[in-house]
């Protein structure tokens, strides 16, 4: 409601959804179409007998806009089940970057010491280049891509967030 | 195959297209609105081998779609669809948005190039899925033909369960010629659509809890109790009655609670009646039932309202806390909830507080006294209010169904038509789309063979779909097309008027046709009255005749639709037709940027 400013919030789902053709398309246009916001969105077939795929989904907006999405998602037909990690408040949220860095002398040792402090994986080399293989929460990747700035940062490919709620239960 | 039955064809080996004619069979399609084209010829070759359906020719694939509405929205069945690839589908697309928007049941069959030419950007191709996903329910591309049976139930299934839409099926052209293997409807069951129908009872308890500590409690009804069947209607009158409660409606829901009843107080929102607005405005317990918050109805929002709690029933989740949070969502069908509340209601024992509802009731009479829709008759001109009051005097007792187009004329319909009963009032809400009117009266027509259908029309709307005349004479459909002809765009006009100093950019129809001599070219009837003295006879005339009428009613070219909440007002700001006020000062700056 336009009266009540309500505080922006991000939110990580989870949205289990038949591995058709165009699902994604549906889950995208859904989005576009209503003028919600994606950060990350990562998708991927988690069972190939029952042909479900998994969508990890962060989005940003007032408590009832994510409400609204939630819903709106639920709504699509080939969607299984929606879970909103974040409001359940069990989310266990993990990327994965690589993060190439070219540099000779101290930079480059020093690239390699911050690797190692932040369990960063050497997955290739050249005298003048490092590629790493990191895992993390969002910050700690953000974190080492800002910290390898100065240090030579050429580039960096990031998976976007996948997520998994905690104790047993499954979605 | 030739003759489709429903009987038990599971496992019956037959081509795509054979299974299209026999799945319509098992869903008890009986008549379908298409029109042929390269890429659905193996289907129409099916057809052409049935007795069991009945194929109406449109002449433009939109209409097909609005004829399948009005059909479907009339009857309480499936509109069927079929179309060709490409431009067919394109030409859909508004008939779809339009479905998609009103919840109104519609199967769609496009044709599809081949396979194997799929992407390349082949004769009539189009990316059918992708330019309909965001106006279908759901929408299917069907690459393998014993997937096709599944698919083609599968679509019946979610166009009608749950909150009602259109599905659209694309089938490529060798996918048509393919043999494979036939499943019948009971054979499906769909892998995820399970829609929510049946609410918990703590909702129910606390609802009529709610319900019951009200001292100026309203029913504001929309198109989900019609969507819901007959019964849910029943119920809603029952419940109404029980109560007590005053009862206003959306302009999807007209005829769910009847007109003539006193408790009803007539439309509600833009151009609502004064009561129904005022009574929503103030009222302190409001039940919305099957209707969605929409701008037309809410006016500003942060005044929408604002002293009332809200109880929200709807089988679709994502339309709760939308446009407006609610203090009670329930989630599930109209029927169900409203005999669940009227059990739980009877079971507690409840009743509302007499005297204040006997204040209420005071209250909204007053309110009802200032005749909202009063408006100044005239000897000299027919007043487009006059002329549908006429209409709807002549048909009294008569089995009606009305339609509309879109505009001031719509609004008109909408506050002076009065439904008694549900499913007879067919008109474009939610998308607003002109040319709806007549391809809905041909589809409803269909439905109803012996009944009377009129499209109560604008000269400007009606032109938007016009060649469906051709499909009136063709398939005998004496459909009456009722145009109350003010040579404006007059909706446009009005808005004009009040937002725009009244200067009347491109809303004027400079070169009308003479519709009577249209009628005739088609080779219907055509009448034409501009006199108010004439006005009876000439409406007995157009009933009288067996035949597509077109009724060119010549009106009031000034006329505004009122009453009128402005674009950013609240409901307790609305203008009267009586009031002499600055309309342009009626709105502000910030309501000039809505719509």
């Amino acid at each position: 409601m336009t009266s009540s400013p309500e505080p922006i919030e991000r939110h990580t789902l989870s949205v289990l959804v038949d591995n058709e053709p165009g699902v994604l398309a549906r889950v995208i246009g859904l989005f576009s179409g209503r003028g919600y916001n994606i950060d990350s969105l990562t998708v991927s077939e988690v069972s190939q007998e029952s042909h479900l795929s998994r969508i990890t989904i962060v989005t940003t907006g007032t408590p009832m806009v994510i409400v609204q999405i939630r819903n709106q998602l639920d709504r699509l037909v080939p969607v299984h089940r929606v879970e909103d990690l974040t409001t359940e408040g069990i989310g266990l949220e993990r990327e994965l970057a690589m993060v190439k860095v070219r540099g000779t002398g101290e930079a480059r040792s020093e690239a390699l010491r911050l690797a190692e402090a932040f369990r960063a994986r050497v997955i290739d080399a050249t005298r003048e280049s490092f590629v790493f293989e990191i895992t993390g929460k969002t910050d700690k990747i953000d974190q080492f891509a800002y910290l390898m700035e100065p240090l030579g940062l050429v580039e960096v490919a990031r998976t976007g967030v996948v997520a998994i709620s905690r104790g047993p239960q499954a979605l | 195959m030739t003759n489709a039955t429903s009987g038990n064809t599971t496992g019956a080996r037959m081509t795509g297209a054979e299974m299209v004619i026999q799945a319509f069979a098992d869903q008890g399609v009986e008549h379908i609105f298409g029109y042929p084209g390269g890429a659905v010829l193996p289907i129409y070759d099916a057809l052409f081998h049935t007795n069991a359906i009945e194929h109406i020719l449109v002449r433009h694939e939109q209409a097909a779609v609005h004829a399948a509405e009005g059909y479907a929205r009339s009857s309480g069945k499936v509109g069927v669809v079929l179309v060709t690839s490409g431009p067919g589908a394109t030409n859909a697309v508004t008939g779809l948005a339009d479905a998609m928007m009103d919840s109104i049941p519609v199967v769609c069959i496009s044709g599809q190039v081949a396979s194997h030419l799929i992407g390349n950007d082949a004769f009539q191709e189009c990316d059918t899925v992708g330019i309909t996903r965001p106006c279908t329910k759901h929408n299917y591309l069907v690459r393998d033909v014993n997937d096709l049976a599944r698919v083609l139930h599968e679509a019946f299934y979610v166009a009608q369960n749950g909150r009602p839409g259109p599905v659209v099926v694309d089938i490529p052209k060798d996918v048509q010629f393919a043999t494979g293997t036939y499943i019948g409807r009971d054979n499906i069951q769909h892998k995820t659509y399970r829609p929510k129908l049946v609410a918990e009872d703590a909702q129910i308890n606390a609802a009529v809890e709610l319900l019951a500590s009200a001292k100026k409690p309203i029913f504001y009804t929309g198109g989900g109790v019609i969507n819901s069947g007959p019964e849910a209607s029943r119920l809603l009158r029952e419940f109404a009655h029980t109560t007590g409660v005053p009862v206003t409606s959306t302009l999807m829901g007209l005829g769910a609670f009847p007109a003539s009843d006193p408790q009803w107080l007539g439309m509600l929102g833009m151009h609502g009646t004064y009561e129904a607005n005022l009574a929503m405005h103030d009222c302190d317990v409001m039940v919305c039932i099957g209707a969605r918050f929409d701008d037309r109805i809410t006016g500003r929002l942060d005044a929408f309202s604002p002293g009332s709690k809200k109880i929200h029933i709807d089988i679709d989740p994502s339309s709760i806390n939308k446009n407006v949070k609610v203090d009670l969502p329930i989630v599930g069908d109209v029927a169900k909830v409203l005999g669940a509340m009227a059990i739980a209601w009877a079971g507690k024992g409840l009743k509302l507080d007499k005297e204040a509802l006997a204040a209420w009731w005071t209250q909204i009479d007053r309110w009802r006294a200032r005749q909202c829709l009063a408006y100044r008759a005239s000897d000299e001109i027919i007043k487009p209010q006059y002329a549908i009051e006429r209409l709807m005097a002549a048909v009294k007792g008569k089995d009606v169904y009305i339609t509309t187009e879109v505009g001031q004329h719509q609004m008109w319909a909408a506050q002076f038509c009065h439904f008694d009963e549900p499913n007879r009032w067919l008109t474009s809400g939610g998308l607003g789309t002109m040319g709806y009117g007549l391809p809905a009266a041909i589809g409803a027509q269909k439905a109803h063979p012996d009944a009377l259908v009129v499209d109560i029309a604008g000269e400007a709307s009606i032109q938007m779909n016009m060649q469906e005349m051709s499909t009136a004479m063709q398939f005998n459909l004496p459909v009456k097309v009722f145009i109350l002809n003010n040579k404006y765009m007059g909706m446009v006009r009005q808005w004009q008027e009040l937002l725009h100093g009244g200067r009347y950019s491109h809303s004027y129809s400079e070169a009308l046709p003479d519709f009577v001599k249209l009628a005739e070219a088609y080779g219907g009837v055509g009448i034409r009255c501009d006199k108010p003295a004439d006005l009876d006879a000439a409406i007995a005339e157009m009933i009288s005749i067996k035949r597509p009428v077109i009724f060119d009613c010549v009106v009031d070219q000034q006329e505004n639709c009122f009453p009128m909440i402005p674009s950013g007002r609240a409901h307790n700001e609305m203008i009267l037709g009586d009031m002499a006020v600055d309309l342009d000062a009626a709105i502000t700056d910030e309501g000039k940027m809505l719509v």
